[in-house]
Order: C-alpha cells, then sequence, then structure tokens
C-alpha cells in the first residue's frame, strides 16, 4: 500500500476485507428481518392504517398503551407468561441436570444409548404433531387418559373446558419434549472435566455421591447460569407453538393458558388495530430486554465468567 | 466393600428413572403410530391400544391417494432442503469471519447480531414489512428468508470454529490460499461435528415451520406439513376430506380418525430417521459459550 492509512480501523477494514465480506449476507439479513422491524416499532404510537402505511398514520402518543393497560387482560397474560417460563426453566434445568448426570454416571453401553435416543425423540417431533398426539390423550370420552380414569372408576376430566388442569400438564409436556435434549448440552460439559479429578477423589476415599455433588455440580456452575440467563432473555415471549399447538383459541382456557405471545397472534390475525397489537409486543420487548440486562448484571457480580458479554 | 454396594444401588436407582423417563418419550410415539395402522372400526371401538386387534394400513393408503399431503410434502421437503442449505451456508461465513478474534471490529459485529437476540421488533411489524414492503405473501420464500439467519447458531458455531488451531489456516494463508477456499477446505471439513448439529438444528426449525404458512399464504398448494396438522386439529372436516377423497370405494366408511394420526405420523418423517446417525456429533458440535468468547 503506498499511502499510509491513519485509522487503524480502516485498516483492518482494508486489509481483512475478504474476510468482513463473508460477514455480509448475514448482516444484511440480520438487518432486513431483525432490525427494520424494529422501526416497525413506532406503530405502537400510531392509529395504524395499512392503507396509509408508516409513513402515512396518525401518530397519537401513548393511547395504545393506555387502552391495554387500563384493561385486566395485560396483568393476566403477563402473569401466565411469566409462571410459564419459570417454572419451565427451573423443572427443565432440574431434570435435564439430573439425566445428564446419571446417564454419564451409568457409563456408555448399548442400554444407555437406546435410552438417551429414546430420550431426544420428542425433541424432533413438532409441537403440532404433539397437538394432534395429545388429542389421543385427552379427548372427553375416548382419550386414553380418560378411559383409563372411566376404568379405575374415577371422574373423567374435560381437558378442554376445564383451565385447572392445563398448568400442570404444559409444565410436564416441556418437560417431556426438552428434558432429554436440554441433558445433552449439560453431558457436553460434563465430558469436558478433568477425569484425572475423579481419580484423585476416589483413591481419597470419595463415594460416587459426593464426586457428583463435590465435583460435577460445581463445575457445572457456570454452564447451569449461562443457560439460564439465555432463557431469561425470553422470559417475557415465546411458547406461542406450544401452547397454540395444544389448544388453539380455545376460549374456556384463557385464564390459564393465554400468554403474551398467544394474546399477540390472535389480535395480529383477528382485531383490527395493529398500533393496539405492537402497543404489547412493544412492552413484552422492553421487560424482556431489561430483564436480561439486570440478569447479566447479577451473574457477573455473581461469577465472571458466567456473564454473557 | 460398603462403597461398592452403595454404588451398585446407586446404578439400579439412576437405571430405574432413566428408563421410566426414556420409556415416557416412546410411549405416546407408539401408541400413535400402533394407533393409526388400526382399522377404523377397531379404533373406534377398543379406543387406543399399544397392540391393536386388527391392523390396517388403509389410512396410510387413504393418505397418499388425495393429494393434500403429498402436496404438503413436496413443499415442506423443499423448504427443509433449500432453507438448511442456504442458512448453513451464510451462517458458516460468518461464523467463520468472527472467529479466532481477527477482526477488528468482529466484538461490534457480534454484539449487532447478540441485540437481535434480545430485542425483536415483535410479530407485528414483521407481517407488515412482510406482506406490504417485501411482497412476500404467497411465496414459498416466506417460510425460509424471516428464519434464515439464527444468530444463536451462529454463536455455537463460531465458538466450535475459535477451537480450531490458527496455525492450519494461517499457513494456508501465507501460502496464498483465500479466505473462501481456507473455509471451504480447512475449516468446514473440520467441523462436521458443528455441521451436523446446526444443520438438524436449521433443518428441524423449518421442517416444523407452520407459523408462515398461518399467516401470509392462501395458496393451498403452498402449504406446509404442519399447518395441514394444525387444520386437522383444529377441523375434524379436514381429515374427514383427506378420508374421502382418499378411500378405495364409497362403500367403506372413510378412515377420518385413523388418517389424522396416520398424517402426525407421516409428518414426523424423514428428521426421525435422520437424528440417530447424526445423535454422536451432538455432544462435541454443542460447545454453549458466552456470546463475548
Amino acid at each position: 500500500m503506498s499511502r499510509k492509512i491513519k485509522s487503524a480501523g480502516l485498516r483492518d477494514l482494508i486489509y481483512n476485507r475478504y474476510l468482513y465480506a463473508l460477514a455480509v449476507p448475514a448482516v444484511l439479513f440480520s438487518i432486513i428481518f431483525a432490525y427494520l422491524p424494529m422501526i416497525g416499532v413506532s406503530i405502537a404510537f400510531m392509529d395504524f392504517n395499512p392503507l396509509k402505511g408508516i409513513f402515512g398514520s396518525e401518530w397519537i402518543g401513548l393511547d395504545n398503551f393506555s387502552f391495554f393497560f387500563r384493561g385486566q387482560a395485560w396483568i393476566q397474560i403477563t402473569l401466565n407468561t411469566v409462571l410459564y417460563n419459570i417454572s419451565f426453566i427451573v423443572t427443565g434445568t432440574l431434570m435435564s441436570l439430573t439425566l445428564a448426570i446419571m446417564l454419564t454416571e451409568l457409563g456408555r453401553n448399548w442400554l444407555v444409548r437406546t435410552m438417551q435416543s429414546l430420550m431426544i425423540l420428542p425433541n424432533f417431533i413438532s409441537w403440532p404433531i404433539i397437538g394432534l398426539f395429545s388429542v389421543a390423550f385427552f379427548t372427553a370420552d375416548t382419550g386414553v387418559i380418560n378411559s383409563l380414569l372411566v376404568k379405575l372408576g374415577w371422574e373423567t376430566i374435560a381437558f378442554y373446558t376445564d383451565p385447572e388442569v392445563w398448568p400442570p400438564i404444559l409444565v410436564l409436556m416441556n418437560l417431556w419434549k426438552t428434558a432429554g435434549f436440554g441433558a445433552i448440552v449439560y453431558m457436553a460439559a460434563i465430558v469436558g472435566i478433568d477425569k484425572e479429578l475423579y481419580e484423585a477423589a476416589r483413591i481419597d476415599g470419595a463415594s460416587r455421591l459426593s464426586c457428583i455433588f463435590r465435583i460435577t455440580l460445581p463445575l457445572l456452575r457456570s454452564t447451569v447460569v449461562l443457560l439460564f440467563l439465555l432463557s431469561m432473555g425470553n422470559i417475557f415471549g415465546g411458547n406461542l407453538d406450544m401452547i397454540y399447538s395444544l389448544v388453539g383459541d380455545n376460549t374456556f382456557l384463557f385464564r390459564t393458558t393465554d400468554t403474551i405471545d398467544t394474546y399477540v397472534f390472535r389480535a395480529l390475525r383477528t382485531s383490527g388495530s395493529m398500533g393496539m397489537t405492537q402497543a404489547i409486543a412493544l412492552y413484552q420487548s422492553v421487560v424482556g430486554f431489561v430483564l436480561v440486562i439486570v440478569a447479566n448484571k447479577v451473574a457477573s457480580r455473581l461469577d465472571k465468567d458466567s456473564a454473557l458479554f | 466393600m460398603k462403597n461398592s454396594r452403595q454404588d451398585r444401588i446407586m446404578s439400579v436407582l439412576f437405571y430405574l428413572f432413566t428408563a421410566c423417563f426414556a420409556a415416557a418419550c416412546l410411549y405416546p410415539f407408539w401408541l400413535v403410530l400402533s394407533s393409526s395402522a388400526t382399522a377404523e372400526v377397531t379404533l373406534l371401538r377398543d379406543g387406543y391400544r399399544l397392540f391393536p386387534e386388527q391392523y390396517s394400513l388403509a389410512a396410510y393408503k387413504a393418505i397418499f391417494s388425495s393429494s393434500t399431503i403429498p402436496d404438503a410434502y413436496l413443499i415442506t421437503i423443499f423448504i427443509t432442503v433449500a432453507g438448511t442449505a442456504l442458512s448453513l451456508l451464510v451462517t458458516s461465513m460468518a461464523a467463520y469471519a468472527l472467529s479466532g478474534r481477527r477482526l477488528r471490529f468482529a466484538p461490534h459485529i457480534s454484539l449487532f447480531f447478540y441485540f437481535t437476540m434480545l430485542f425483536s421488533g415483535g410479530m407485528v411489524s414483521s407481517y407488515i414489512l412482510i406482506t406490504k414492503y417485501l411482497h412476500l405473501g404467497n411465496s414459498i420464500w416466506v417460510y425460509i428468508l424471516p428464519a434464515l439467519l439464527s444468530p444463536w447458531n451462529m454463536f455455537l458455531m463460531r465458538n466450535f470454529f475459535n477451537d480450531i488451531p490458527k496455525e492450519l489456516f494461517e499457513s494456508a494463508k501465507l501460502e496464498g490460499a483465500g479466505e473462501v477456499v481456507i473455509l471451504r477446505s480447512i475449516v468446514l471439513p473440520l467441523s462436521l461435528p458443528a455441521l451436523a448439529t446446526i444443520g438438524l438444528f436449521y433443518a428441524l426449525g423449518y421442517w416444523s415451520s407452520w407459523m408462515p404458512a398461518m399467516l401470509y399464504i392462501d395458496d393451498t398448494k403452498l402449504f406446509s406439513l404442519q399447518y395441514i396438522i394444525m387444520q386437522i386439529i383444529r377441523n375434524v372436516d379436514m381429515a374427514q376430506n383427506i378420508a374421502v377423497a382418499g378411500a378405495q370405494s364409497t362403500a367403506q366408511i372413510a378412515p377420518a380418525y385413523t388418517v389424522r394420526l396416520a398424517t402426525a405420523i407421516v409428518t414426523v418423517g424423514p428428521i426421525i430417521f435422520l437424528y440417530p446417525f447424526l445423535q454422536r456429533y451432538f455432544v462435541g458440535g454443542l460447545k454453549v459459550g458466552a456470546i463475548k468468547g
């Protein structure tokens, strides 16, 4: 290069231009499908008219928000969303950790491998299919569960009209679908633990159980915290795929199954006001964002290695 | 001696626990599989059985003689294959560029991607963008383009690339190989576990996709399999129609119930045959690391 380029940043851009070019397609896709919709957030402050578009609609300030927060629905869907996510995260983490530790303790043989394959099977079945499966279990009179209850002489459960039964069902189904695969992530972390630690502990007379509690679990801590943080970001979202596949727009069950996502999804398909729907979605995004930042702050204070950024 | 007895009890307990969970994972799948291959009358009379009295493949015949499911199958296969290939291409290119901390702006670009995981514009503005400005409504690409890049997968892959010894590609670079050549002939061949795992994640996402069909597609020819399932759950007539259209003769009962179940089984599809082969890569491919890494 004949002329000396002063800015180190510019020099890096030119010297590594091909490397930078490789990132361009991904950056473009992010801009189009992730950053452009962020501009659309402004719809939340508009009386949005699809014909006039984003640039022609009228600004109405916070009216969309005050309408939503004056009603009762927001408390319920927020509570449902947060409670489901917390119970999914807690039960899922515990179950995955337990399975991972048990499977690694058992060693590798054909039985363990088969069991592991079976455990991750549900992860490869989509929620709509599980929704269809679940009909076979929950149908009023011919369903598997109610047939069993009848045989035992107990009262049957009206699954599709009784909102009380859904929280435990959703927690169990989430465990069923995700825990086995989640275990693999922890197994990957356990594989990374130095085997000599266990050998040394065994020579010193430690039992297998105390090896688990004194070596495996403490060394898994940063992985657990990291995955926990990642899921924290989603504590205000997610689960649309699951809940919509399992219960759809069943109004009988809204009290326990309606979450922010399903509410927005339904509003998008049925209601007239895009501005109001966007206001709810924005509320969801902002609170979710704040939660991740807080969680990360807390994690980096507890343990430097666990922080995300 | 006391230690080894305790060990044995622990092994038995561990086997029991994991076996129960594994059985619970298999049970619903088996139940639906065997029920789908039951004669319609038997299913209506006996309910769902793990081992039905009378087997029948009428439901499967019905599914494949009407055009709904086979059409949706082709659409879904296209989405999955084309989508996964494109996603892996874009993802691995970006992951390679950001790996090894070679770029001065790598942290900034990482943050750019990471931010999209934290904050989203929401469903409404995506909907308006896709229908009003990108005009992707009623196009098969609406299944693929919005889902093309998952930052989470990109970071997983970058973490994997980070562990490849730098010397390998630095010497190739000295010999005059360009970045694309290095990526294609050195980095990717060394990264099969990551490619298999992440490719499977993407494939699974595309295979399971139904929301784009519900929001953006009216043309029944472009419906994905999962959306057909969605319609079957919500609408009993749908299965009835497939069953009647595919029934061999009008004299038979149309196997509407078994058609529902058989559709589910058929939709689970190729993925179920694929994952046991890719499974050995998972532990190596899932390097969950911090974004900053």
